[in-house]
Formats: C-alpha cells, sequence, structure tokens
C-alpha cells in the first residue's frame, strides 16, 4: 500500500548501556499509526530493552523516544494513559478470579469497562469466575493481551505474546492481534519466531546486538533476497507439516 | 481527558490485595489461628495457678493430732500418695517431692517441757523456697495452738490481719491477650509483607503496575492499607473472644477496644517496614523466613509476650529493653486493664519509643526496598 501514515512511534539514535554492557547501540525507526510493527531477533539482541523503554518502564542512556509525540523522560504517566502493556512472563494476584483482576485494572486505568465483553474478545468467558492461577499457559497469555485494551490504547505494546502456545493458540492469537490493529490500534510486538513475523507484521525491524540489520515489509524482505540470486537448499513444497497439523485438528481455540 | 485519580487506583490495589489476602492460607494462621490457640492454651492454664507445695508423708507418721489435721485442710499443702519409703526417698532427691513429712508422738510422761509431738520434716536444695513455705504453715499452726492452750501467758506483740478485695482481678488472660495482639501484629507486619512484596516484585506484578499511571507510593500504600484492615478484624476478632469467653477485662468498654486497635495499628506499621527490608534484601524466597526471623524471634521470646520480662536475668533485661514489641505489649496491657489513657505518662513513653522505632525502621527501609 502507498498510503503515507502518520508516525505514532518515533525513535532516533536510542541506546542502553548496563554498565560495560551496550544492549542497544543506537538505533532509530519509525512506527506508523496502524500498523503491527515487529522487531524480529534472537534472544539477547536488545528487542525487550527497547520495548521497555518505548513502554517506560526502563530509562535510557541517550536517543529520543517520541511515543505520539510525548517523550519517554517528561511525560511519563501522559504515555502510559494511552498504552497497552504486555510483559513476558508477567504474573497477577494468582489467587484472584480474573473477573476480579479485570476490577482492579480497571481501577488502575479509572476506566470503566464491560468485563464480560472483554474476556469475550479472547475467549476467556468461560473462566471469567476462575482464578488466573488455574488457568493454562495459553489462557493467561490471552488474559495478559486482554488487559493490554482496557484502557482502549493508542497503542499496545507485547513481548513475545506466543512464546509457549500449541499451533491453534498462536494462530488464534495471531487473529486476535489483527482484530486489534483492524480497530484502529497500533502494534508493536516483539518476537524471535520467522513465521509470526512474516504471517503478521506489517513492518518488521531485525535486531541483532543491539543494532537494526533490516527494516521492511516482509515481503519486500524476501523479494530483496530472491533478487540477489538465493535459493532455498530444499525444495519447497506447497504446504508443510503444521498445516497438515491445522488441517486435521482444526483451528478452534483449544483449552489446553 | 479526566484527571487520573491516583487515590482512585490506590483503593483498587487495596481490594485487590485483600482479597488475595484472605485467600493466603498463611494470613490466616498467623494473624488469626496461632494467637488464638496461644489464648485458649494459656486462658485454660491460668485458670489453674497458685502455690502447691507437694508433700509426702512417711509410713508410720502419726496422723491422728491437730497438727496434721491443720496441714490436711490448707489449700497450699498437696500431699502426695506414694508408696514406700524408698519411692519417697528417691522422689525427693529427684526432686519431684517438696518435702517429706514425719510427725512422731512422743513419750511424754508427765513431763510438762518435752513437746508431745515432734514434726520432722525434710526438703531438698532444690525445694528451698517451697520448704520455708511449709516451715512458715507449720510455725504458725504451732503458734495458734500454742496461743489456745496458753491463755495467759504474756505475748510481745499480736498479728491482726486484713484483706481487701481488688477493684478487678487480674487474669492471666489479661496479660496474654494483649501479648497475643502484639504477635499477630509482627508476624503479619514481618512475614506478611515480606512475602507479598518479594512475590509481587519476582512474579513482574509490580512491574505491570508500573506500566499504568499509578504512582510507586500509591502501589505500596494500597498494600499497606489492605494489610491494616485485615489485621484490625483479625484483632477486633481476638479482643472479642477473649472478651467474651475469658473474661479479658475492658475497663472503658469500648473506648479501650478503639485505644487497643489504635495501638495496634502503630505496632503493625512498625513491623511492615521491617517486612519491607526484609523483602528488599532477600536474595530468593528461600531466605525470607531466616532474614523474618531475625525481626520476630527475638521479640517474640524477649518482648513480654508470654510472660513478663522481669522473669529474664539482669543481663537479658537491657536486650528487653530495646524491642518495640516490648513496649507495644506494655502500652496495650496498661490500656486495656488499667484504663490508662494515651497522655498517661508511661503509656505516652511507650507511644514514643515506638514513634522512635518507626522512624528508624521506615529510614533503613527507604534505602533498601527494591522496586524490580
Amino acid at each position: 500500500m502507498a498510503v503515507s501514515k502518520p508516525i505514532i512511534i518515533s525513535v532516533k539514535d536510542l541506546v542502553k548501556n548496563y554498565g560495560d554492557f551496550q544492549a542497544v547501540k543506537g538505533v532509530s525507526f519509525d512506527v506508523f499509526e496502524n500498523e503491527i510493527f515487529g522487531l524480529l531477533g534472537p534472544n539477547g539482541a536488545g528487542k525487550t530493552t527497547s520495548l521497555e523503554i518505548m513502554e517506560t518502564l526502563r530509562k535510557k542512556t541517550s536517543g529520543t523516544v517520541l511515543i505520539d509525540g510525548l517523550s519517554v523522560d517528561n511525560d511519563q504517566n501522559a504515555i502510559k494513559k494511552i498504552i497497552g502493556v504486555q510483559l513476558q512472563a508477567a504474573g497477577y494476584y494468582p489467587s484472584l478470579t480474573l473477573l476480579e483482576l479485570l476490577n482492579l485494572f480497571s481501577g488502575l486505568y479509572n476506566v470503566e469497562i464491560d468485563k464480560m465483553a472483554m474476556l469475550t474478545k479472547v475467549g476467556l468467558q468461560d473462566k471469567a469466575k476462575s482464578k488466573y492461577k488455574a488457568l493454562s499457559g495459553g489462557q493467561k497469555q490471552r488474559f495478559s493481551i486482554c488487559t493490554t485494551l482496557i484502557n482502549e490504547p493508542k497503542i499496545v505494546f507485547l513481548d513475545e505474546p506466543t512464546t509457549g502456545l500449541d499451533p491453534q493458540a498462536r494462530r488464534n492469537l495471531w487473529d486476535l492481534i489483527r482484530d486489534i490493529r483492524n480497530n484502529g490500534t497500533t502494534v508493536v510486538i516483539t518476537t524471535h519466531y520467522m513465521d509470526e513475523a512474516e504471517n503478521l507484521c506489517d513492518r518488521v525491524a531485525i535486531v541483532e546486538s543491539g543494532n537494526i540489520i533490516a527494516l521492511d515489509t516482509p515481503d519486500s524482505l524476501i523479494d530483496k533476497l530472491v533478487a540477489t540470486g538465493f535459493e532455498r537448499k530444499k525444495e519447497v513444497k506447497k504446504a508443510n507439516l503444521e498445516d497438515v497439523f491445522l488441517n486435521l485438528t482444526g483451528q478452534e481455540w483449544r483449552d489446553e | 481527558m479526566k484527571k487520573y485519580n491516583q487515590f482512585k487506583a490506590m483503593l483498587s490495589i487495596s481490594k485487590a490485595s485483600f482479597r488475595s489476602i484472605t485467600r493466603s492460607p498463611s494470613a490466616v494462621v498467623f494473624s488469626l489461628a496461632f494467637p488464638l490457640i496461644f489464648i485458649i492454651v494459656f486462658g485454660f492454664i491460668g485458670k489453674g495457678g497458685g502455690v502447691y507445695v507437694d508433700v509426702c508423708v512417711k509410713p508410720g507418721s502419726d496422723t491422728q493430732n491437730p497438727i496434721y489435721k491443720a496441714l490436711s485442710s490448707n489449700s497450699v499443702i498437696n500431699f502426695k500418695k506414694t508408696e514406700s519409703e524408698a519411692e519417697m526417698d528417691s522422689d525427693l532427691y529427684k526432686g519431684r517431692t517438696d518435702a517429706i513429712l514425719y510427725i512422731q508422738k512422743n513419750n511424754v510422761n508427765g513431763n510438762n517441757f518435752q513437746p508431745p509431738f515432734t514434726i520432722n520434716l525434710q526438703t531438698s536444695n532444690a525445694s528451698q523456697e517451697k520448704g520455708q513455705i511449709l516451715e512458715m504453715i507449720i510455725n504458725d499452726i504451732i503458734s495458734h495452738m500454742n496461743a489456745a492452750m496458753l491463755t495467759n501467758v504474756p505475748t510481745l506483740a499480736e498479728l491482726k490481719t486484713t484483706q481487701v478485695t481488688v477493684h478487678r482481678e487480674y487474669k492471666t488472660i489479661d496479660f496474654i491477650l494483649p501479648g497475643q495482639l502484639g504477635f499477630s501484629m509482627l508476624s503479619a507486619g514481618v512475614f506478611g509483607t515480606a512475602f507479598v512484596f518479594y512475590n509481587l516484585r519476582s512474579t513482574l506484578v509490580l512491574k505491570r503496575f508500573f506500566a499504568t499511571p499509578i504512582r510507586r507510593e500509591y502501589i505500596v500504600l494500597g498494600e499497606c492499607l489492605s494489610r491494616l484492615v485485615f489485621q484490625l478484624i483479625g484483632a477486633t476478632i481476638i479482643i472479642g473472644i477473649g472478651w467474651a469467653v475469658f473474661g479479658f477485662t475492658l475497663v472503658h468498654g469500648f473506648v479501650t477496644i478503639a485505644q487497643m486497635l489504635i495501638l495496634s495499628v502503630i505496632g503493625l506499621i512498625i513491623f511492615m517496614g521491617m517486612g519491607f527490608v526484609v523483602s528488599g534484601v532477600a536474595k530468593n524466597e528461600s531466605t525470607i523466613p531466616p532474614l523474618a526471623n531475625i525481626f520476630t524471634l527475638p521479640q517474640f521470646l524477649l518482648a513480654g509476650t508470654f510472660f513478663p520480662i522481669s522473669a529474664f536475668p539482669l543481663w537479658l533485661q537491657p536486650i528487653c529493653k530495646i524491642l518495640p514489641l516490648t513496649y507495644l505489649n506494655d502500652a496495650m496491657r496498661k490500656v486495656a486493664f488499667e484504663g490508662s489513657s494515651f497522655f498517661n505518662p508511661v503509656v505516652g513513653k511507650d507511644i514514643l519509643i515506638l514513634f522512635a522505632w518507626g522512624v528508624v525502621v521506615y529510614f533503613v527501609a527507604v534505602k533498601t526496598f527494591k522496586w524490580e
């Protein structure tokens, strides 16, 4: 699509050092409004650090980061009001039910919400009265994403949202993320899954050792590689094993 | 856009945290079950109470004389039923009995200077106090009977005794219950707070809160508020059961209850501060109990929770007198039993020392608390 979209996140020359260790070595990128933007790279590449700096959870060493025009140094509270955050492996009060947890977050964001509608959005309406600790891994991830939407944010940050999920849960989560984008929200995700970046993201930044080594749409990146004469070693079939699995077992949410 | 209300956010944390506490078995056990169990146990022990002297009577001892009869009807003397002389001797040497008594009837043969009865009393070095009590009782009996026998003999002095009844009878429960309230605040404050904040931090619940507009201090305040409310409910239950079942003395009724709750709050705030220090210093969850015990065990044992600190030797007294729980227990007892107000100098001093402790504890807590 050639339509030029407004920029909602602007990162310039971002540097983060932990003592002597340079986690982020001066990255720059922009995120357009209403796109799904991915930070793709192996563990330790600096994706989560960059994400946490944008989420105002970590201080940067130098550089500029503007979220919807607000500075992460000076306007933290204003930023927190317009973003939703899903942390990797975060917990909640384990003995509280999902409804009670949603109550907690609606208070934390000072908003009134329709709790059952929110749970239905992520397919957890049947678990409304279950305690958080009784949920499976996939259900906990879905609930996490649910909490990111409570304040109807402009931007949602997801840190490796499908890690540890089985194929059905991953696919369904991707659909959910696309729905969020289609509702007008911008999504920034980090991932180390290539297929996730390829399937889900509108644009991808490939991160390695604190640097961005490529930034484009997945299709462009692939086209550019093929244009250099690259050939895949193995013959590419028209389907793969994951397609076989999903074809056999169905695409619905599964209660693991 | 509506202005963000930190207070409302704080209250939603309090509500969630309160629910979490009530569903945590260890919170209920330490705050409520343990203190109540101790109260019940000590409350029933207290009903016994009193000094007893265990006395064995040697076989062949004369039991028809008036002295023996007077001893039998004395409530302090406890005649132990033992079978043989050998067993009696063994008991005395092992410290299981306080004295062996042998009353012999003498063959007087008209000699007025030889007493009709000789009372042989054998005690041990373990029973010196009780032996002296028994001697005094026996001498008292003898002199009364002498006075009755010899009515015209002049005496140096006569003893007149009167006994008053106290306004309020000081029962064991009056000592135990305030100590148990202090114990409940101590264990909930230190252990409860330490575990909660350590877990909130390590499971990244705290981090998720940081991504919302609530300020960090309000998160802590919200958590503390919920624990305060929970403990106050527990304290009220403890006081209620103490009063209804064991006759705990509440001199000024509801005012006394209110005073005790205020003191509980002051104590709890100090102990929560200690919990913050532990949660910040602990490197992993298994080091929390030993660290917390550094704060709780000395106070548990030495602050007059189960028995007065005067029971401890002199060299231990200074340590007892440093601990905050000592002053909390003291203030609670004065308020409950003597009806002292907070302006009473002794209670006032207790409260000031508690405030001083609070300042010290929170100074350290602020330096050691970790947010992530």
